[in-house]
């Protein structure tokens, strides 16, 4: 068992045995075997000497508890991780960001404290899996949807506070901009609650985020300064119906009219998320004769991309539009799209899905995008694993995310800067002329790229960390920032908000990880004061 | 003498029934379990990777659904769940207990029982 940096064999006992005593001694994990389970299953430094470790694991059950261990790893100067559920996978798993630090593992915390279906909002632990809010939701008959990101078994409270994200409306789909109050243990070992949650007996909690003052609740999020031990979320009336219809512009250039109008639909909430594509590509390497475009001196020009478009009979770029409600506002939201599209851009074509009335049947279940209609489920791991057509799965992967503008002019320029860096790289291109970004931001695009993780090809893991860190760079050339990391590159991101000369964080603090953070009570209380230094 | 006898049969019938129903909970257990924990991605029909990715790799020597197996050795099932295989990560005790595993494990194993 490892030991936390600068703290003596005698002061570790006794914080082990105070952590003993605050959770019971079942629930301090300090075996090797026992510990090797916080490891980051999807770490970039995997076997290697940088690869972040952990010392031991606590496992309270409720806030006092941890606020009596977050006191403990003060008295002893022991830095501590704290995890919801720990499967930020892609983003650091459950491995803390200092090797030797002491993860405090939420999972026991896994109460739903309330679900409101009139006033539409929950109140949750951050041991709560997306998949248990929503049982708890559908034993019950309430009439009210969770907005989930991909893996279901993510938590509520751990994915918004590292700014996850899901699928159905913008107001709820950015899952920090949807919570509405929290309880903290704070560095100190106080439980403070913010918002309304602040006014004992408050009626409001999960409904009025303000309360009265300042503002703090984002300090907790990809941040050092707390850990949450409960968090409200708005929630979204389950509508009566969901209908999709794919437009498919002609042109390469009518990504700008595109996306100007999709932005119009949906920051005017006539529709939900927007999912783009193009029916000639997407990310990974391009296929032989657009290989051969490429190489076209001084590359291929607009026209060029509308040629190999209609030799393959095929628009250039298609989006899938997302309706909710009822049949009518579906329909009236649905012929308005089409008005202004075919008023707009020439050629564009819609292709409209079934309207599906809620509850689905088993066979409409099984083919709809399920998070799309706030049905956790664990699909997104068919990414990298193993298939008919991929029969070399890789054994994890990492997001590099950075975020730009919603226009058809950004993608592009994203699509070209990407390309010239992987190619300067000498790295295989992720990224193809018709790549475009993932939508689930309300007000901007993220033009997200996964790569490979390998449990047994170091040589493979360090070319892609570097790699990674040259990407953070030419993003950040070009304006655009990540929006969430791994440990292993958070420095690196950190850097690029250098505004000022790092004044935002200098000196004081530094964002991390959420519930998922870092959070070295040493360096933030003082032992003796108990005040922030 | 023959009620002594009675009394004695009687009472292994209660044992062996009792550590049947045990048998029987602990199985059931491992249903639950299993399907909290597994089926989300090990469970039929479509949008299951880890039944999509056995399916693959045995290429219909093996069914790619884990309930259907019958060669699953308690090892083997323990060695997936704490190292992880591939996509799949390991999982920490707070999610799948040594009960829990045990549980699954038996839950998987009820394949092998000839008559069951």
């Amino acid at each position: 068992m490892a030991i936390p940096p600068g703290v003596s064999d005698r002061d570790w006992a006794t914080a082990l045995q105070q952590f003993e005593q605050a959770v019971g001694e079942p629930w301090v994990f300090t075996s090797d075997d026992d510990v090797a389970l916080y490891r980051d299953a999807y770490s970039p430094f995997w076997g290697e000497p940088e690869e972040r470790l952990v010392s031991a694991a606590v496992a309270p059950d409720t806030a006092e508890q941890v606020a009596a261990v977050v006191r403990t790893a003060n008295r002893f100067r022991i830095p501590i991780f704290p995890i919801s559920t720990g499967k930020n996978l892609g983003y650091g798993g459950s491995a803390p960001n200092l090797s030797g630090s002491v993860v405090i593992d939420l999972k026991r915390m896994n109460r739903v404290i309330e679900v409101d279906d009139k006033r539409h909002f929950a109140i949750v632990e951050p041991g709560v899996a997306y998949f248990d809010l929503y049982r708890h939701i559908q034993t019950r008959g309430l009439n009210v949807w969770i907005d989930c990101p991909d893996p279901g078994w993510g938590s509520p409270v751990g994915n918004a506070l590292d700014h996850g994200v899901g699928y159905t409306f913008g107001a709820y789909r950015d899952h920090f901009h949807s919570h509405c109050g929290l309880e903290v243990v704070l560095p100190s070992g106080d439980i403070v609650r913010t918002g309304m949650g602040a006014l004992p007996g408050s009626k409001t909690w999960a409904e009025y985020r303000y309360g009265f003052g300042p503002t703090v609740d984002g300090l907790f999020a990809q941040g050092n300064l707390g850990i949450v031990t409960k968090m409200g979320f708005h929630l979204l009336p389950a509508p009566e119906a969901y209908q999709t219809s794919v437009v498919t512009v002609p042109r390469r250039r009518d990504i700008v009219p595109l996306i100007d109008l999709v932005n119009e639909l949906e920051h005017a909430a006539l529709i939900g998320m927007p999912e783009y594509g193009s029916p000639l590509g997407g990310f990974g390497p391009p296929p032989p004769e657009l290989a051969e475009l490429l190489k076209k001196p001084g590359g291929p020009i607009d026209e060029d991309y509308d040629r190999y478009a209609q030799q393959r009979n095929r628009g250039s770029w298609s989006c899938r539009l997302q309706f909710y409600g009822s049949p009518r506002v579906i329909t009236a939201h649905l012929e308005h799209a089409k008005d202004r599209f075919r008023a707009v851009v020439p050629g564009a074509a819609f292709e409209d899905g079934e309207l599906l009335h809620f509850p689905l049947t088993q066979e409409q279940s099984d083919l709809v995008h399920k998070v799309a209609v706030g049905i956790p489920n664990m699909s997104i791991f068919s990414i990298g694993a193993r298939t008919a057509l991929n029969p070399s799965p890789s054994d994890g992967h990492l997001w590099f995310s950075p975020i730009i503008p919603k226009t058809g002019e950004a993608v592009l320029e994203a699509q070209r800067v990407f390309m010239e860096a992987f190619a300067k790289l000498g790295a295989p291109s992720m990224v193809s002329p018709f790549s475009m970004p993932a939508t689930w931001m309300h007000r901007a695009f993220i033009f997200i790229m996964a790569f490979p993780i390998s449990r047994t090809n170091v040589a493979q893991n360090r070319r892609n960390r570097e790699v990674f860190r040259e990407l953070v760079k030419v993003a950040a050339e070009h304006g655009w920032g990540e929006y969430r990391t791994a440990p292993a590159f958070q420095d690196d991101v950190m850097a690029a908000y250098s505004y000022n000369n790092q004044a935002l964080f200098s000196g004081y603090t530094r964002p991390s990880r959420t519930q998922s953070i870092q959070m070295v009570s040493s360096l933030l209380v003082d032992p003796e004061s108990g005040q922030g230094i | 003498m023959r009620s002594i006898l009675f009394i004695v049969i009687a009472s292994l019938g209660l044992v062996a029934s009792s550590a049947f129903a045990q048998g029987d909970a602990t199985t059931q257990k491992g249903n639950e379990d299993y399907q909290y924990w597994c089926a989300t991605c090990h469970g039929s029909g479509p949008g299951h990777p880890g039944t999509t990715a056995l399916a693959a790799k045995y290429k219909g020597a093996l069914p790619g659904l884990l309930e259907e197996r019958s060669d699953l050795t308690p090892a083997a099932i323990r060695f997936a769940v704490r190292r992880g295989i591939s996509i799949m990560p390991f999982f920490r005790k707070t999610e799948v207990s040594d009960a829990d595993l045990d549980a699954i494990t038996q839950y998987l194993a009820r394949q092998r029982s000839p008559g069951r």
